[in-house]
């Protein structure tokens, strides 16, 4: 008997089941194939503008800055200036993301890049798959548009979401994905993230930029 | 075993460890995870509910567990996976060192895992002549310092700034020896700057898993540093090691439990990082490993099912029983002297080691009822507390002292006539030995317990009488 089938016979001698019990089949398949949403905290649910509120304040708990940006196309001008006001360089990288792409850079002095980083950007900006009201946290997803390593070597992460897309909670971000990927096909990555990257573990002392990003600001566009 | 475990030797750990002034100082920064979990709990209204549903999700898993772990498997073969099952830690140890010579691997960079711990990978790989380098903080500072983590979640929360400068000072050669480490501020700097030339140079990033999700086949870590995803993104290859009791049916499920475990572990009402991770990298991703590994370890979970302890399978690893623990904030967790410290790991070191090994854990306890008053998944600590210690009396293994005592206390209730006129005595006596203070500073075969404060006398009757002269005086 190899390892696994040893695991599976202890697992299935201490339950005292063979595997093959119909009603226990069925109820896994059923629980797998419907995907019950539990309990929904209210505080994420609510209109587009009640939600936005809510993401708002709860990011800004979680240390994230949030701007109000109008459009996609005053997307590099608010960049270039919060570069600015904090003293970063005028560098920044990004992914394939045709919406990036499209974007009026060349009115900003900004020097960009292209692609993965290899550890040594100071800079990147990203476009979330959806924001969750809940925890005031960002949905992303790995891909060439918007690599996951832009979301943890740089010093300064810069997220844009677009308004229309915050959701109430994790569980409408699973319904998007699911209509987006297909059911069970999911991207490599999928990152929440809530806030700028910390770490307590020198006498419980909170401090901002561990292993990742030092600064998260989230463009809210719309 | 894998790891040599000086559990058998708790009593002698918690002796040293009380009277360890630095130890003590640090222990002192554990009181703010409870303020800051109570905070979080207050702030949520669905909370209670919230802690129901996880543990009827665990519930539900463990009944199925056969079912999930096959579907998961599936799940993770579709996606360009492999999964690999470990009967024992040694197997598990095997699969791994063997993994990474496969991908030849120099360095293995590691998010921190108590299954890792639990199987002592670090020294396995070592002896491969892998270098295993720990990326979380805590975890990092205890591997320079060649120890074990005392707690969970917080692996260095038995020191202090001062010994992390040590550590960093010793370790970090080449470095200006003159420069400034005094604060947290400029030790983090250090660190980051180190681990990222490490991150960037490693072949392989092993992590552990939260939860493994039988729906879509990812495995989910949860981290604040961002150090866990450093691990599995940059090397070629992602090794995930956990355990079979991981696993969640959706990834709805895995929402409801990522609600309590955040709150519960460090009052945050999400952790910084959930990462979701499905298979290797896809063809177009830029990014990713390019290899996924999952290592399903069973070592001796599989015998808890459908047994007394299965509920200690629902435990979520956030640590907020060893939190509000008052033995686990009195002597800290390398007293527990092995992987797991505070009250789950009272109850889960004898399943895991053995009663006699770990025996003396489950006695540990004031049973004061605190650890499952928090535990997110309402596991019930003090009652399975309750049962290693039938066990361990049982079995003959419990001190004799406790056993004769034991047995001399029995022969008294057992005889209630008599035990009225014996506690009648005794309450007299120790009345008079207290000269009506109320407490003692010192009484016979007592002092274990006056070496260190007062024992509380008996001034006046018994309850027994007092409570006949109440309910005669009320007929």
């Amino acid at each position: 008997m190899n390892a696994r089938e040893a695991v599976f016979a202890n697992i299935r001698r201490s339950l005292g089941v063979t595997g093959e019990e119909a009603p226990r089949r069925f109820e896994v398949e059923a629980r797998l194939a419907k995907a019950p949403v539990g309990v929904a905290p209210k505080r994420g649910q609510g209109d587009l503008d009640g939600r936005l509120q809510t993401f708002k304040a709860e990011a800004e708990r979680a240390q994230a800055t949030v701007e109000a940006v109008a459009s996609l196309d005053e997307v590099p001008e608010a960049v270039a200036r919060f570069l600015r006001d904090n003293n970063c360089p005028a560098t920044l990288r990004m992914g394939a993301d045709a919406r990036l792409a499209a974007m009026p850079w060349g009115s900003t002095a900004l020097e960009i890049v292209h692609g993965p980083s290899d550890g040594h950007d100071l800079n990147a900006i990203v476009i979330a798959f959806a924001g969750i009201a809940e925890t005031g946290t960002l949905a992303l997803v790995s891909g060439p548009d918007n690599p996951t390593t832009l979301n943890f070597l740089p010093d300064n992460e810069i997220v844009v979401l677009k308004k229309d897309e915050i959701v109430a909670d994790y569980e409408a971000v699973f319904a998007k994905l699911r209509g987006t990927y297909g059911k069970g096909g999911v991207p490599r990555t999928l990152n929440f993230v809530t806030g700028p990257s910390r770490s307590a573990d020198i006498e419980q002392t909170l401090l901002l930029g561990a292993h990742g990003p030092r600064r998260l600001h989230i463009m809210i566009v719309g | 075993m894998s790891v040599i475990a000086t559990t058998p030797k708790f009593k002698e750990n918690a002796h040293a460890a009380l009277t360890d002034a630095r130890l003590q100082g640090a222990l002192s920064f554990s009181r703010n995870f409870t303020d800051r979990r109570a905070a979080a709990a207050d702030r949520l209204p669905e909370f209670e509910a919230l802690r129901d549903s996880a543990r009827a999700i665990k519930d539900h898993t463990l009944a199925h567990l056969d079912l999930y772990l096959a579907a998961h498997e599936e799940k993770v073969k579709e996606s360009g996976g492999f999964v690999h099952y470990a009967q024992d830690a040694d197997e598990a140890r095997r699969i791994i060192v063997n993994l990474c010579k496969s991908f030849g691997a120099k360095s293995a960079t590691k998010a921190k895992s108590m299954i890792a711990e639990e199987i002592g990978l670090n020294d396995a790989l070592e002896a491969a002549g892998i270098e295993p380098v720990e990326t979380d903080l805590g975890e990092y500072i205890i591997q320079l310092r060649h120890e074990a983590p005392s707690h969970i979640i917080a692996p260095a929360i038995h020191l202090t700034k001062k010994d992390v400068e040590e550590a960093f000072r010793k370790a970090h050669r080449g470095l200006p020896a003159n420069r400034d480490l005094s604060e947290p501020e400029a030790l983090l700097a250090e660190a980051r700057a180190i681990l990222r030339a490490k991150f960037l140079a490693a072949d392989v990033g092993i992590t552990g898993a939260n939860f493994l999700i039988a729906e879509t086949g990812a495995s989910v870590i949860v981290t604040n540093e961002g150090n866990g995803d450093l691990t599995q993104i940059l090397p070629k290859a992602h090794i995930v090691i956990a355990s079979i009791e991981k696993i969640v049916p959706t990834l709805e499920d895995a929402a409801q439990l990522l609600r309590v475990l955040a709150r519960s572990a460090t009052g945050q009402d999400a952790s910084v990082y959930t990462t979701f991770s499905t298979g290797p990298r896809r063809p177009e991703d830029p990014d990713g490993p390019s290899a996924y590994h999952v290592v399903i370890l069973d070592n001796g979970r599989s015998s808890m099912l459908g047994g007394e302890f299965e509920d200690m399978l629902r435990c979520i690893r956030c640590g907020a029983c060893m939190n509000h623990c008052p033995i686990y904030q009195a002597v800290g967790g390398h007293a527990y002297g092995w992987v797991y410290p505070g009250p789950m790991g009272a109850v889960l070191t004898p399943s895991l080691i053995g009663v006699a090994e770990g025996g003396q854990l489950p006695n540990a306890s004031t049973l004061c009822g605190r650890c499952e008053e928090v535990c997110p998944v309402r596991i019930p600590l003090p009652k399975m507390m309750r049962h290693w210690r039938e066990r361990e009396f049982e079995r003959r293994l419990s001190p004799a002292p406790l056993r004769y005592g034991l047995r001399f206390w029995a022969f008294f209730a057992r005889r209630p006539a008599l035990y009225r006129l014996a506690t009648n005595i005794a309450a007299r006596a120790l009345n008079l030995l207290g000269r009506g203070k109320g407490r003692l500073s010192w009484a016979p075969l007592a002092g274990g317990w006056t070496d260190y404060r007062d024992l509380a006398a008996p001034q006046g009757a018994t309850f027994q009488s007092q409570w006949r002269a109440k309910s005669g005086a009320t007929k």
